[in-house]
């Protein structure tokens, strides 16, 4: 009996590579989104809320519900569960609006 | 493909799923140009999403039912000169002059890449899909509680898992589906909650008799569920989930006829995550910008109206499999054939293949009904709402609580979803609606009749305004934007 997903559909991956998330070093599979890396590696949220700063991730799953925006390589306001991960990216949390750099 | 970039295609097709493949290349063999256009890098929509080839999946239909169906309409289209574009949000169609469609979109994984395309069309054909409806509970936004079918789809694609040991509740037949990949993927799954009984199924005797394929559907995943050794409970609902910073346990309550839990019946399950939901909502909003007529589903929710070949009130755009109704992959198929054959003779000019048509059209009511009977099954009953607190957050974008709702209701007389969104911010942030929809026209209907959602928004996804800005270029068919992710 399959233990983990990869075992149940037969993967051979590419080589596997690194991202970080806030810093944290996460291993990454070619091919999977950023909220796929940052659930493998247990990480579950990588956003607050704008009102009461509360965490949030990825929820829907497909792009729909926005939950899980992260900032991607300076870049805030990404879907994560939409965006393919990349060697190298930088993922960091996404205060409020993501946008606290333009003091608005 | 047409002959020149300016020239518009016969037939756009949105949507790569299984409705979308099925209308493209029956549309294409019968002679069309067709664009076939997708927010994914990949085809086959919600239901045959799967790894990036780059993953090396030797075996990804362990995680499907019915792979092969896919199989061949990916072969189809793979011999067909239809152009799929991969990575095209689109977020509007209009009507141009001299009869043509323009259908609108941005680029990119997310739709970020802030490219704006335009693809002209002599036809369209909406296969938009569905989305997970959610009904909110305390401590739904906590991490670690995710949709049902969201779970489904972040394994099927990224091949993992919310947590070790997952609690799979909601409404509806996904549930089972979700469970047995959940737990075949090696989580441990301590119980499907069900908030529906089964029984109600036994009302629509001839809609179960008429589709034996479900009954070997279910009898897959039950067997899987069995083998797990999962537990389904039926009548029941999480109605709390505790944890501070993610998802400890969940409390589940036996539910009352009327979905009103059961004093005292609370029992608590430990558990890391929790993928819930209750059904599927068709995706309806390019149609209802365009002024397509819709209708009630039996469930609450509404779907595009159509004729018997397809066609939405609107001359000239066709809609096939969830667009019009949820009912599964299977007749998502006929339905996008359906449809395909109906655009090809009305371009042409030529009468429909009538005998393929007639044996399409009577799969497809036989499906439908079945579809109906389940929608009806596993509606969600007035006292769902008795869940919630006052400071159970229904907008999860927005964060508006029950309390403010219930508020804007009883003090300052909002009856509508569309008043509650005025006076509340609820259904105002990034998803529009979508996750809060369902239940902020439930809290407002006040235990009465629900009025049919509002589906009317004039931007299907997000849009930057470097996209609307560079509308006026001459864009054409550009069939070089694609993003270049393999399937």
């Amino acid at each position: 009996m399959a233990r983990t997903p990869a075992e149940l559909v037969g993967a051979n991956p590419g080589p596997s590579f690194e991202i970080t998330m806030d810093g944290r070093p996460v291993t990454a599979l070619p091919g999977q989104s950023v909220a796929a890396a940052l659930w493998s590696a247990g990480i579950l949220a990588w956003r607050t809320t704008r009102n009461t700063g509360r965490p949030r991730g990825a929820f829907c799953g497909i792009g729909q519900c926005y939950d899980c925006l992260a900032i991607v390589n300076g870049e805030p306001n990404h879907r994560a569960c939409l965006v393919p991960a990349r060697p190298g990216d930088v993922i960091t949390t996404q205060e409020g609006h993501g946008h606290a750099d333009l003091g608005v | 493909m047409p002959i020149s970039a300016s020239d518009p295609y016969d037939l756009a097709v949105i949507g790569a799923g299984s409705a979308g493949l099925a209308g493209a290349v029956t549309a294409a063999g019968l002679g069309l140009s067709v664009a076939l256009l997708d927010a994914s890098p990949q085809t086959g929509g919600q239901f045959y999403r799967h790894p990036a080839r780059a993953i090396g999946a030797a075996r990804p239909e362990a995680l499907h039912h019915d792979w092969s169906a896919f199989a061949q309409l990916r072969r189809r289209l793979e011999q067909s000169d239809v152009s799929l574009l991969r990575g095209h949000h689109v977020w509007a169609v209009t009507k141009e002059e001299g009869a043509l469609w323009a259908v609108h979109a941005v680029t990119g994984a997310d739709g970020t890449a802030e490219r704006s395309v335009r693809v002209r069309a002599r036809a369209v054909l909406l296969a938009t899909g569905a989305y997970e409806r959610q009904l909110p509970f305390p401590g739904w936004t906590l991490p670690g509680v995710v949709g049902a079918g969201g779970a489904q789809a972040m394994l099927k694609s990224g091949l993992v898992l919310p947590g070790k040991r997952v609690v799979v509740a909601g409404s509806g037949p996904l549930l089972l589906a979700v469970a047995s990949s959940l737990a075949t993927a090696g989580a441990q799954v301590p119980a499907v909650i069900e908030a529906s009984g089964y029984l109600g199924y036994a009302r629509h005797p001839r809609a179960l008799a008429a589709n034996p394929r479900k009954w070997v559907e279910a009898a897959v995943h039950g067997a899987a569920l069995l083998r797990h050794r999962v537990r389904v409970r039926l009548r029941s609902a999480v109605t709390e989930v505790h944890g501070t910073d993610r998802v400890e346990a969940v409390t589940v309550s036996r539910l009352d006829l009327d979905w009103r839990p059961v004093q005292g019946s609370g029992r608590r399950i430990e558990c890391d995550a929790l993928a819930v939901g209750h059904g599927l909502v068709p995706q309806i909003e390019l149609a209802t910008a365009l002024g397509c007529a819709t209708r009630p589903l039996p469930d609450g929710t509404s779907a595009v109206a159509l004729d018997g070949l397809q066609e939405t009130s609107v001359r000239g755009l066709w809609a096939a499999g969830e667009t019009g109704g949820v009912g599964g992959a299977q007749l998502a198929r006929s339905e996008g054939e359906l449809a395909g054959l109906a655009a090809a003779a009305r371009l042409y000019g030529r009468p429909v293949r009538e005998e393929r048509v007639r044996e399409l059209q009577r799969r497809r009511d036989r499906m439908r009904a079945f579809a109906d009977a389940m929608a009806l099954s596993h509606a969600p009953a007035a006292g769902w709402t008795s869940w919630l607190t006052d400071g159970t957050e229904v907008c999860r974008c927005e964060e508006v609580t029950a309390g403010r709702i219930r508020e804007a209701v009883t003090d300052l007389g909002a009856r509508d979803a569309r008043t509650v969104k005025l006076l509340t911010r609820a259904g105002m942030g990034w998803c529009q609606g979508r996750m809060c929809g369902a239940a902020v026209a439930c809290l407002a209907a006040r235990g009465g009749a629900v009025e049919p959602p509002v589906e009317r928004r004039p931007f299907a996804v997000p849009v930057p305004l470097s996209a609307l800005a560079s509308l006026d270029e001459p864009t054409g068919v550009r069939t070089d934007s694609a993003p270049g992710v393999g399937d």
